[in-house]
């Protein structure tokens, strides 16, 4: 039984529309136009036990509103979702003591306590047993080393300690499912870093089932071997990671060394140069006419070295994510 | 049933540390708000001055038969009552909460949000009590001979009751008008409305039995327990007294109580329904 089963999960959300100026202000006051956003339209996936997920798309592709409704914080305006057995919608306590929401900009612990304040705090909410709740401590504040921060109050936390220790309050209550959303927004190399290595490490170990928002596809390859691309509340994509490329990318970087001082200036013939360092040059070009320009430009020049490669998960998404925008009518 | 004992405790536990963080703030505000109770003091004796000097007689003069004295015990047994019933911050701070996602928590861990909210008051008021007994106490002590003979054992139970009931009362009264905010986002309109009816119909301004043919509609409202209801037990007005009426005042407070909570409940849960969760 797979942890989440969405079935056609659709969301209408009505909001005000405003026009320009100060005249239509006050003819709002009396009429008021409403315009409907469809933010989900009908979605269909599966989550097996024990899966990480990445859930990618632009910015209003649906992707949060799919874990708002998954966590149960909004109502669906129709179809069904099934997650570790529960129906998220309808709150109850016993499905809210199994998942853990996090938010990258949003904050759960108590601002002007320290961490361990808020700690407590879960303790009791969720109902932990003394003995669990010191050994998950102890373990979570050493493998996200925070163990001499949870002490200081949270305000004084920088952003990234702030994350690891609203990743520990998570994961406190030993949640079946751990829904994130961008849970690395903002944070520096360092801190990605630490994160990133920390999900990998507790989600194997613990064989949770995570489902992971990003917009960061360094995250998204690290952590992730299935994606699903969500754009205009529609699923476009639902694999593994390194299908994406191969699906949506038209396009593959070739990277050259010139041989000796001689570096050529009309390389814009065989593709798109986008990196000229000489004696470096990278240009894309076509999937399906790779090897044709490969042996013109072995033909052409002195070559040193040369390589193929898939252009980076970013471009592609970005790539994706433009088209599908171009073609939404406006 | 004792995990949820617990639970409550900390929560209480965790408020109260948290209020003590900004500890010199809360304690300047504290103090600042009895400045209008010293300044409301000299008013009531400067209006009743200047109404026994138009008086030709030597009798003390009574306004709507209340002696000075008992103006004054009126006016800080409504503020004492005010200090159980009044809930700074809560209708807004569940706004703000419903506007910026942080109800989010509410919803998505095992808590119930008006429980959690309601011992989060609990801390907001002890520490208020604790930082106010003092002043309180001395302007009481100052103010001694202004209130009648101290109330017996009964009375001073009924007080208590009431005192607690009105900051029920006030606590419900202020989060269902927070809660309209699932539907409206902001409500501090709404609740500047509230708190200019509240200072009229509760008492704060002037005793309810002085508003004649109004006070009569007022006595079915439930703002007369935030304020009026506690200075009239003490003050032994007619129907206040234990045994001609104050059982009977007290028992409907309480059906409000009930009344109040269930209609909390009922807007909560259909505010969820229509909560949108919007901005991430």
């Amino acid at each position: 039984m797979p942890a989440i089963d969405v079935r056609n999960l659709s969301k209408i959300y009505r909001v005000f529309r405003k026009r320009e100026g100060l005249r239509a202000s006050i003819r709002s006051l009396f009429h008021r136009e409403y315009e409907e956003i469809h933010a989900v339209g009908g979605i269909n996936f599966t989550v097996e036990r024990g899966e990480m997920v990445a859930f990618l798309g632009p910015n209003g592709a649906g992707k949060t509103t799919t874990l708002k409704l998954l966590s149960g914080l909004i109502f669906p305006t129709g179809g069904q979702a099934d997650v570790l057995g529960h129906v998220p919608w309808k709150r109850e306590n016993a499905y809210r003591r199994r998942f853990s929401l996090v938010m990258g900009q949003k904050n759960q612990l108590w601002w002007d306590l320290p961490a361990q304040e808020s700690f407590r705090l879960h303790k009791e909410i969720y109902r932990i047993e003394t003995l669990q709740f010191d050994r998950r401590i102890d373990e979570l504040t050493e493998l996200l080393e925070v163990k001499d921060l949870v002490g200081q109050p949270v305000r004084e936390l920088s952003l990234g300690e702030r994350m690891r220790m609203e990743l520990i309050a998570a994961l406190l209550h030993s949640p079946d499912l751990l829904l994130l959303d961008e849970p690395t927004i903002g944070l520096d190399v360092v801190s990605q870093h630490k994160v990133q290595q920390f999900l990998k490490y507790y989600q194997k170990e613990r064989q949770i089932t995570v489902l992971l928002t990003s917009h960061y596809m360094k995250d998204v390859e690290a952590l992730c071997q299935r994606a699903i691309i969500i754009s205009e509340g529609q699923i476009k994509h639902d694999g593994p990671l390194e299908e994406i490329i191969d699906r949506f990318s038209q396009h593959k970087v070739i990277e050259l060394q010139f041989a000796g001082t001689e570096f050529p200036e009309d390389l814009g013939r065989f593709g798109e140069v986008f990196e000229s360092q000489p004696p470096r040059a990278k240009i894309r070009v076509p999937r399906n006419e790779v090897l044709g320009i490969l042996k013109r430009l072995l033909d052409s020049y002195p070559i040193e070295d040369i390589s193929v490669e898939d252009r980076p998960l970013e471009e592609a998404m970005a790539e994706l994510f433009i088209d599908s925008a171009s073609r939404t009518p406006s | 049933m004792l995990a949820q004992a617990r639970t409550n405790w900390v929560i209480l536990k965790t408020c109260l540390e948290e209020r003590f963080v900004y500890r010199a703030d809360f304690a300047f505000a504290t103090l600042v708000r009895f400045l209008p109770i010293v300044t409301q003091v000299f008013l009531w004796g400067a209006i009743y001055s200047g109404a026994q000097a138009r008086s030709e007689s030597d009798e003390p003069t009574t306004l709507n038969s209340y002696t000075y004295h008992e103006m004054i015990a009126y006016y800080l047994m409504a503020m004492l009552a005010r200090a159980f019933s009044s809930m700074p911050g809560l209708a807004s701070g569940i706004a703000r909460d419903v506007r910026d996602g942080t109800v989010k928590k509410y919803l998505t861990q095992p808590i119930d949000m008006l429980g959690y909210l309601f011992w989060h008051r609990i801390a907001h008021k002890l520490v208020y009590y604790v930082i106010a007994t003092g002043p309180f106490a001395l302007v009481f002590y100052l103010c001694r001979d202004y209130f009648p003979h101290p109330p017996d054992t009964a009375t001073l139970l009924a007080l208590v009751l009431a005192l607690a009931m009105g900051f029920l009362t006030g606590f419900l009264i202020e989060s269902l008008i927070g809660l309209i905010s699932f539907w409206f986002l902001e409500v501090s309109s709404l609740l500047f409305i509230y708190m200019m009816l509240n200072y009229f119909l509760s008492g704060h301004m002037i005793p309810l039995d002085w508003l004649g043919g109004l006070g009569e509609w007022v006595e079915f409202l439930p703002f007369k327990y935030l304020a009026y209801v506690p200075a009239a037990i003490v003050l032994g007005k007619d129907g206040y007294v234990l045994g001609e009426g104050l059982e009977g005042q007290l028992l409907i407070e309480a059906i409000w109580i009930l009344g109040l909570l269930a209609l909390n409940r009922i807007a909560f849960a259909r505010g969820v329904r229509r909560y949108g969760a919007f901005g991430g």
